[in-house]
């Protein structure tokens, strides 16, 4: 397997504050990777920084086998032009906490906006094949709906068919459970364990350990801007190494 | 108030729990405010009535062909001002809210310069320009006298589109911010540029907030078009005072004037309430319903109120 996401001592920061402090690791390709931590660990800012919504401050970050945000000829890096970046990140579907739908659009409308705007696709066949999405996350019935008239596990559902949507190879999921009732937790949960069994890519920031036991095959945990302890799911939920892994697993589990 | 009450417990079936019956507490001092306004009212009037107005004037002169004229070109004279401050407005908030410094601080230059200056004061300025420059001299493309050139009505166009636009600039920049910032991250993630997020994304969404602003900038417009009398283009108050003073009527003139400006206004009212329905679509759950439909639903409840079983709220 290739690498899909490769990290080399990636450091971020936000003015004086160091939200990453040096991440090295490796996403393989068709792999559910999980990202866990406390809150402020740099977690999100990391998956932010895949598909350049925050630039690296130092450290090489690719994307199957190509920079993230710079082209590199000789020993000079080359800062990559907007259009160049916003076509890389076509390939790159991302989830959201806060689900952002475009609430001016109904939900198929809303999976149908990228495909016919970035790819110029026929709008009669980005709608085919938003239905398909749509039924595939099991929300054939609200296509019509506008987001405000959906519930949030609805919402979230539809975002992640807006993602993908483009055919991305890469899917990143931002806490995507965590602004939801836990009652509708469980139908997010089942779409995004659908898509892993599909041969998704996906890295997966999550609070839900059950999910990451049961559907990651790798798995991270930060805290501090750098990564702690890594390993499979199973091995580091049930069988901590480090004291910080430890005292945080005891208090979420 | 108890008719109500009296209905719902007739109605209802008996299953529903006793509806409260109560004496409800009375306002008198509604009743004395209610009497006290009316008969304000009712004094004014009374004064008008006293006056030496020829209402009759009012009607004759309503349809004039001066002042049809006159109606036609303040509003072509509104609707060709607004069209330059609103794409103006645009560009000045997109230019204030632009990384590069130079241009947001033109864009700031000019809002401070157009929105510290009385319009009235800026309207001759235009009108007086032929003072300093006797030509005007656009390299290859136009070149001309100043005074063939900066017509009455061009002088009243740039006077008043300009001066909108910096107020227009303000209304766009709040209506942009207005956007939360995720919608932006989206549709950055989903591969779209920044231009098409701005078109396909943000300014729909803006525009819920842009419009009321922007309508009542309209309507101030339609009023503000009376100042451009003064740089003798003749507009709807100008062909009013024109005949008021060859036909002995002044006051009525106004008044005529003042009848034909509450309409134009009125109209362009409910043109607003259309514009931002249609831009509340998805922002609520579901959307006001339009004057007809209000109607409509009206009509279905009475005729179904009489059936027995018509439960329509």
């Amino acid at each position: 397997m290739t690498a899909m996401v490769k990290a080399e001592g990636v450091h971020k920061s936000f003015g004086p504050v160091q939200v990453l402090q040096g991440i090295d690791l490796e996403v393989k390709s068709g792999e559910v990777f999980c990202l866990i931590g406390p809150s402020g660990s740099g977690k999100s800012t990391f998956l932010r920084c895949i598909n350049h919504l925050e630039k690296i401050n130092a450290g090489r970050l690719y994307v199957d086998g190509e920079l993230v945000g710079y082209r590199q000829k000789g020993d000079k890096l080359y800062e990559l032009k907007d259009s160049e970046v916003a076509r890389k990140r076509r390939d790159i579907g991302m989830v959201f906490q806060r689900f952002n739908l475009f609430p001016h659009m109904t939900a198929v409308e809303n999976v149908m906006e990228a495909p016919v705007q970035v790819k110029g696709a026929n709008k009669g066949q980005a709608r085919l094949r938003a239905m398909e999405l749509l039924d595939r996350v099991g929300l054939a019935d609200k296509a019509g709906n506008y987001p405000s008239q959906l519930s949030g596990g609805q919402q979230q559902r539809v975002a992640i068919a807006r993602a993908l949507a483009m055919d991305p190879k890469l899917m990143l999921f931002d806490e995507p459970t965590s602004a939801l009732d836990p009652e509708l937790v469980g139908d997010v949960l089942d779409v995004m364990r659908d898509l892993a069994e599909s041969g998704m890519t996906m890295i997966v920031v999550t609070h839900e350990m059950g999910f990451a036991r049961e559907v990651g095959d790798s798995l991270v945990f930060m805290d501090g801007g750098v990564v702690v302890e890594s390993g499979h799911p199973r091995e580091v939920l049930t069988n901590p190494q480090h004291e910080r892994t430890k005292s945080f697993l005891s208090k979420v589990l | 108030m108890t008719v109500d009450i009296d209905k719902t417990t007739g109605d209802t079936p008996p299953a529903g729990p006793e509806a409260i019956k109560a004496i409800p507490v009375r306002h008198y001092g509604r009743y004395v405010s209610a009497v006290v306004a009316l008969a304000l009212l009712g004094g004014v009037v009374y004064a008008f009535s006293q006056g030496k107005i020829n209402w009759d004037a009012i009607p004759d002169y309503f349809f004039d062909d001066r002042i049809l004229d006159g109606v036609g070109k303040t509003l072509l004279l509104t609707v060709l001002s607004m069209a330059i401050g609103v794409i103006g407005g645009v560009l000045l908030a997109v230019m204030r809210l632009s990384k590069n410094p130079v241009t947001s601080s033109i864009a700031w230059f000019y809002i401070w310069f157009f929105r510290g200056t009385p319009v009235l004061v800026q309207l001759i300025v235009w009108f007086n320009l032929g003072l300093v420059f006797e030509y005007i001299n656009l390299g290859p493309f136009y070149k001309d006298e100043w005074s063939d050139f900066m017509t009455p009505f061009l002088t009243a166009l740039l006077g008043l589109g300009l001066n909108e636009a910096a107020y227009m600039a303000e209304i766009c920049r709040a209506g942009l911010l207005s956007v939360d910032e995720g919608q932006t991250e989206a549709s950055h993630a989903l591969g779209m540029s920044h231009a098409r997020t701005l078109r396909r994304i943000v300014i729909p969404q803006a525009m819920r907030v842009i419009v009321p602003p922007t309508g009542n900038e309209v309507i101030n417009m339609l009023k503000t078009t009376s100042l451009v009398s003064v740089v003798q283009y003749p507009e709807l108050l100008r062909a009013a005072q024109d005949i008021g003073q060859t036909s002995g009527a002044p006051a009525e003139m106004l008044f005529l004037a003042a009848a034909w400006y509450l309409l134009l206004t009125s109209v362009f009212s409910v043109g607003q309430y259309y514009l931002e329905r249609y831009y509340a679509r998805g922002s609520s759950r579901s959307l006001p319903p339009t004057p007809l439909q209000k109607i409509k639903a009206n009509v279905l409840s009475l005729s179904s109120r009489s059936k027995p079983t018509g439960g329509t709220a």
